[in-house]
């Protein structure tokens, strides 16, 4: 399997900090890739530092084999990079439609896309014409990963979309992400909730402080508490 | 609706204020009697056009720029200059067109391009910078720009008073060249706000709107923004400019207090905070409020106090003396931030609902 995306020796400063310290990483094509650790390990800065919202200092990172470590932001989305990031990430003051226009950079919006969408979160067609400021919570991160998905992306980078969200609708989530999954879609995944990063990860990579200490088979991570809690100082059962 | 870009004012009592202003404006020469009437209609003409082109950068994207005085300035002194250089003729009228609208962008593109790509308080400070070196040079130039004292110049025939295009005898009224300016100023004014309106309802508008509430999210949906703001850095530059030469052509004369001074900058600032940032609307309303303030408000005091002395109150005849008009006019801009802090329109249209929910696409 061709790797979509790849990080070689990255490091990234922020002010006089070191975040990440030399990552090595690749996300294969059509695969959900986890990224693991405990808070303040770098997986946000990870993100933002393929996304270009971060410089690297040094290092390499290529998408498809095309190496766009110094690109600006705008350019890496436009290579079809879809980033969602944490914190319902919304324009609070553009209505829903408005928001998807937006990530439709204004082309035309696929009804059949749009209708699919609708058919996991019904409240984006009830709210429609509703300000997104407005919205719950749990609808502001639909409204963002609805945001991500409306137009064909080569890669999605999603920060923690379960965060702070009521289990049906991380439930809800879950099955969305599925299905995206399932249409051959190459997700690098941040994620806190094991019981998502289980059901949705076909490989995993765990960070800590600034460098990757393990990378293996979700599935290998999820049967082995005892490597769960040397990585994490947790495990997956008491999670669910 | 189409006129409007589909962003009607969405509050009945919007819309009503909105009519009441725009058809008294429309009406004044006839309506109201007199040179003041007449000069107030017609500078709350020119500062709607010019508010709303500020209301484009502070309100659509929140860019806080200090230098839309001198791109008014630039405008105001191209038209007097070409005016007072070419004699009174339709030819200058369009030479100072022709060079003012382009060196306002060209110079908006400039400082774009250069400052736009830092945080927004360097690019505050860069403009302040710029619009005071302007200011300065404007006064220094003084065989362009007459210096301090300005230019003072003639319109082409057609648009002076003496010229008289329809007899009293007609329509009771008699319609003048001054009196065609004034049609002159507004219908161009309102075109530049309908214009405003248009772009801030577009695709281009949602962009700036993005940005405003997060510029890193919007680039990360693949906006360059730098290019969506030097471009409404240099709309914004050219409808003030536009509202510079009505501005001009109203009082034929272009000088350093009516069209580059910093007072001016901050009346601006305080018409689209009054109004409603983010709004256009708001423009017309925070313009109309606050030059009618500046105009009348010591006349009207004037007479309250007059009144309350004759009914032997204590107290009041001394407040509302007329020498203290600019302490009330600052009460009133203290009380409208304090009871409308989403301003005038944003108050009014949060009263009448927001954008309404719906179940179609």
């Amino acid at each position: 399997m061709t790797d979509l995306l790849k990080l070689s020796g990255v490091h990234t400063h922020i002010g006089r900090y070191h975040i990440l310290q030399g990552i090595d990483l690749a996300v294969p094509q059509g695969q959900v890739t986890m990224l693991l650790g405990r808070n303040g390990a770098g997986k946000t800065t990870t993100l933002r530092t393929i996304m270009g919202l971060w410089q690297a200092s040094s290092g390499e990172i290529t998408l498809g084999g095309e190496r766009i470590e110094s690109r600006a932001t705008p350019d890496i989305a436009r290579l079809g990079v879809g980033y969602v990031p944490e914190s319902m990430a919304v324009f609070s003051d553009l209505t829903v439609k408005e928001n998807l226009m937006l990530a439709a950079r204004d082309g035309p919006l696929d009804d059949t896309q749009l209708d699919w969408i609708f058919g996991f979160f019904p409240a984006l067609r009830r709210f429609w014409l509703s300000r997104a400021g407005s919205l719950s919570g749990g609808q502001k991160q639909m409204l963002s990963i609805a945001r991500a998905i409306i137009e064909p992306r080569k890669l999605l980078l999603i920060d923690e979309p379960t965060k702070g969200l009521a289990p049906a609708i991380v439930m809800a989530l879950i099955e969305c992400l599925k299905e995206i999954k399932r249409k051959g879609a190459t997700i690098l995944l941040v994620e806190q909730n094991f019981f998502a990063a289980r059901e949705l990860g076909d490989s995993v990579l765990v960070m800590d402080n600034g460098t990757i200490v393990h990378r293996g088979e979700m599935a290998a991570l999820a049967a082995d508490v005892p490597l769960q809690e040397r990585l994490l100082g947790l495990s997956l059962e008491a999670h669910q | 609706m189409m006129i409007l870009s589909g962003d009607p004012p969405r509050s009945r009592v919007l819309t009503l204020v909105l009519l009441v202003i725009i058809l008294a404006l429309a009406a004044t020469p006839f309506l109201f009697p007199g040179a003041k009437a007449l000069n107030v209609a017609a500078k709350i003409c020119v500062f709607a056009a010019l508010v709303a082109s500020y209301d484009l950068l502070l309100g659509y994207t929140g860019t806080v720029s200090f230098a839309h005085t001198m791109f008014y300035g630039i405008g105001s002194y191209a038209i007097a200059i070409a005016l007072y250089g070419m004699g009174p003729n339709w030819g200058a009228v369009a030479t100072g067109i022709v060079v003012g609208l382009p060196l306002a962008a060209l110079l908006a593109l400039a400082i774009g391009l250069f400052s736009l790509r830092v945080a927004a308080i360097f690019f505050a400070m860069i403009t302040l910078a710029v619009a005071s070196a302007f200011q300065v040079l404007a006064s220094q130039l003084s065989w362009l720009t007459g210096g301090e004292d300005g230019r003072s110049f003639q319109l082409p025939e057609l648009l002076r008073p003496g010229t008289v295009l329809i007899s009293k005898s007609v329509f009771g009224f008699e319609i003048n060249g001054r009196i065609l300016t004034f049609y002159l100023v507004f219908a161009i004014s309102a075109l530049m706000i309908l214009v405003l309106l248009r772009v801030v309802n577009s695709p281009f508008g949602r962009v700036l709107q993005a940005i405003r509430e997060n510029r890193f999210r919007a680039e990360a949906l693949g906006f360059r923004t730098v290019f969506h703001l030097t471009y409404a850095n240099c709309l914004a530059a050219l409808v003030a400019a536009g509202a510079g030469i009505l501005n001009a052509l109203w009082l034929r004369y272009a000088g350093p207090d009516t069209s580059l001074s910093f007072s001016i900058m901050l009346d601006i600032l305080l018409m689209v905070v009054i109004g409603g940032m983010g709004t256009i609307y708001g423009a017309i309303i925070g313009a109309a409020i606050f030059i009618l303030a500046q105009n009348y408000l010591q006349s009207l005091m004037g007479v309250a106090s007059k009144a309350a002395s004759e009914a032997g109150l204590p107290l009041l005849p001394g407040l509302l003396h007329p020498d203290r008009w600019l302490l009330w006019l600052g009460l009133l801009f203290i009380a409208s931030v304090y009871f409308f802090p989403t301003g005038v329109v944003g108050r009014l249209r949060h009263g009448g609902g927001d954008k309404s929910a719906g179940a179609s696409h």
